[in-house]
């Protein structure tokens, strides 16, 4: 029988990760990553795992092992937050153009400076172009959920590629939640062995990041862009397994009160609860208040999100990051380049940044977020992209 | 008889009657003429053998002998970026570990890691510290040409005093390279693990057998190799091998192995040529005044010095 424990979330995401028989584990210390990493540590050498963790001096050398580990044919996992992230930019990109899937659970942190340990997006914001498959959890049981599903959706050999879970830093990582856990035997049939496409194999010589010249790097770049966008239908796939499997149900956008609402929050990882919370009291006040989540970041789910608020007049994206100098913020623009692509226009956009590094967004911060930009879109205000609570 | 001494000790030993057939790295790749890197790249794979997987570095060596579709290598090969090759074979090393205690492999492996002087005293430096600390079983091979060949001969850490290079030009206000040459065969012993080598090309059944001697070591080895590039030296293609010889002989580049620790010079240059003599083969040195050669003699003779009292430091009589 699968355990419900209280349990704090980074040592679910740990556990996930041991249920998922993985074999290498390479990592570096960063707040707010730490609990995970520190956790599987202590599951290899107490030999509840049996895996290998390559305690690196760097995160771009963890990376680094990960490429190659997974190139050696071993389930590899790795974890990071904001400058970790970062120094992995460069690997992150070649991980996905060599196929190799790679599973990195993402602390969501703010990338410093001023130097900030607390969370928001503006890491994997940074990463978005990786070619990686991304998902936002919301709560703990997500990241438990997420962590199975990222392992059976990177190495599934229509996708073969690397697989990033966001989990707010602190607000999800370093919290006690009641979470149930799967029995190894459901796991083991839900996520059978790793069987990679292609291996570093004495038996059978291959030749593994070789150079593209111009005559076929256009190509290349092409086949991993077609592979993260046939990722979508894997990844619905894999979250039907989940369901039947677990019993639990997820789809890339999830929806809250939002079939009558005139005006949807579009957010996405944890803030998603507070939220809902909010939506809750505003419609207590009458108003027609939604909540649109995006669960499924990379590749971008445009169907589900467009049949999510194609009946709203009004959508609050609320960013957690800033793209300085853009037109809007990261999330912001992507829906705004949705909305533009399958000519929608009747639909106001707003786009307020919130939550960055750390500061809290409350249910009332919700709510006058909202009075704002309905107002905004009463005036006939432009759309526009405003951090918002700045303290003058 | 130290750990390693004794695991080494029994390797079969490959004599000038019995250097391998097997090609690893295969004839059509895109290396200039008298390449002395990639010789030394091609005998030190002859000594691996096939059961090898080889880890580049950007560099030379990975863009001569991978552009797609053809790849020179006959035995698996994987190259990711340049600063971290160290790091990714440290990963294959785990991974194949792994999967050799789980049972999802039958068989080991040798794995060789091939980076250039910069891949490894510059930009790879810290990948490479951290791989030779945690003692993953691996070899690391340093082709040292001594300059960013591949981008078009900029100094690097290795570059050798009174080198002229491209970001270190000598000019009427300078002598070219103005640093002394990165010790990274030092560092890497630094590191106490248990096999530490240096070898040139010219004297290449020496080199094959310490590539041998590096995978029957148990654990990290680092192989320091001198390796010509006639292109980026101006020198004359076919005096590329020569070169490294000279180096040898004049104790420029002295041929030594370290053991659990323990120094023991491989080739004993009683009488060396004077440094003059190598630095005239090439036109990177042309413009070196006398006084200035002067300098990296005294500086020869004092690492030479350096190295015999290390021999006698680490073996007691």
């Amino acid at each position: 029988m699968a355990q419900r424990v209280g349990i704090e979330v980074s040592l679910a995401c740990a556990e996930a990760v041991k249920l998922a028989r993985t074999d290498v584990v390479s990592a570096y210390p960063i707040t707010p990553q730490t609990h995970i990493v520190e956790h599987l540590a202590e599951l290899v050498a107490n030999g509840e795992l049996e895996a290998d963790f390559i305690p690196v001096e760097s995160e771009h050398s963890a990376m680094s092992a990960c490429i190659g580990s997974v190139a050696a044919g071993a389930r590899t996992f790795t974890s990071s937050s904001a400058q970790g992230l970062a120094l992995m930019h460069e690997m992150l990109f070649i991980a996905s153009a060599m196929r190799l899937p790679v599973v990195m659970a993402v602390a969501n942190r703010a990338l410093s400076g001023p130097l900030n340990i607390w969370n928001d997006h503006s890491d994997i914001m940074a990463e978005r172009d990786i070619g990686w498959v991304q998902t936002f959890a919301e709560n703990g049981q997500e990241v438990v959920d997420l962590t199975l599903h990222a392992f059976k959706v990177a190495e599934d050999p229509r996708v073969s590629l690397p697989t990033a879970i966001n989990m707010d830093g602190f607000i999800l990582t370093h919290v006690i939640e009641s979470i149930e856990l799967p029995d190894q035997k459901d796991v083991d049939a839900y996520l059978p062995p790793f069987k990679p496409l292609q291996i570093l194999d004495p038996g059978r010589p291959r030749s593994l990041g070789v150079v593209g010249g111009p005559e076929i790097y256009t190509e290349a770049r092409k086949a991993e862009t077609v592979a993260l966008e046939n990722a979508y239908a894997v990844v619905t796939e894999h979250f039907e397994g989940l369901r039947k499997q677990f019993g639990r149900a997820y789809k890339p956008v999830e929806t809250y009160k939002s079939e009558d609402a005139e005006v949807l929050f579009i957010t996405m990882g944890s803030l998603g609860q507070t939220c809902m919370s909010a939506v809750d009291e505003m419609r207590a006040a009458g108003r027609k208040a939604g909540v649109v989540r995006i669960r499924l970041w990379r590749p971008f789910p445009a169907g589900d999100f467009i049949d999510a608020v194609k009946g709203a007049r009004q959508i609050i994206v609320c960013d957690r990051a800033i793209s300085p100098g853009a037109c809007a913020a990261p999330v912001g623009a992507e829906i705004k380049s949705l909305l533009f692509n399958r000519k929608i226009n009747n639909i106001y956009v707003s786009n307020p940044i919130i939550g960055l590094g750390g500061r809290d967004v409350t249910r009332q911060f919700f709510k006058d977020i909202y009075a704002q930009a309905v107002k905004d879109a009463a005036s006939g205000k432009p759309m526009a992209t405003e951090i918002m609570g700045v303290k003058e | 008889m130290s750990r390693t001494a004794e695991a080494i000790k029994n390797i079969e030993k490959i004599s000038p009657r019995t250097v391998p057939l097997f090609e690893g790295v295969c004839a059509g790749h895109r290396g200039c003429q008298g390449c002395g890197e990639v010789a030394a790249l091609r005998m030190a794979v002859k000594a691996a053998g096939p059961n090898t997987i080889a880890v580049s570095a950007t560099g030379c060596m990975e863009i001569i002998t991978s552009p797609y579709p053809q790849t020179a290598w006959n035995i698996p090969w994987i190259h990711v970026a340049f600063e971290n090759a160290a790091a990714v074979a440290a990963g294959v090393e785990a991974g194949r570990k792994i999967l050799y205690e789980k049972g999802g492999i039958k068989e080991k492996a040798n794995i060789l890691v091939f980076a250039g002087d910069g891949g490894t005293a510059d930009i790879g430096l810290q990948a490479l510290s951290g791989a030779l600390e945690r003692g993953h079983n691996l070899t690391y091979i340093c082709l040292d040409n001594e300059a960013y060949m591949n981008t078009g001969i900029q100094r690097s850490s290795s570059t050798p005093f009174g080198a002229t290079t491209t970001t270190s030009p000598a000019g009427s206000r300078s002598i070219g390279q103005v640093t002394w040459k990165k010790n990274v065969a030092a560092i890497a012993a630094a590191h106490n693990i248990p096999y530490v080598a240096t070898a040139a090309p010219a004297f290449h059944i020496d080199l094959m057998n310490k590539v041998r001697r590096s995978l029957a070591a148990p654990g990290a080895a680092y192989i320091h190799v001198f390796a010509p590039c006639p292109t980026g030296w101006r020198c004359a293609p076919e005096l590329s091998i020569e070169t490294s010889r000279l180096a040898v002989n004049s104790r420029i580049f002295p041929l030594y192995e370290v053991v659990d620790g323990v120094y023991s010079i491989s080739r004993d240059v009683a009488k060396p040529i004077p440094v003059a003599d190598y630095l005239k083969t090439q036109r990177r040195f042309s413009h070196l005044k006398e006084e200035q050669i002067n300098l990296i003699q005294e500086r020869t003779d004092k690492e030479w010095a350096r190295l015999q009292a290390l021999v006698r430091a680490t073996n007691p009589a």
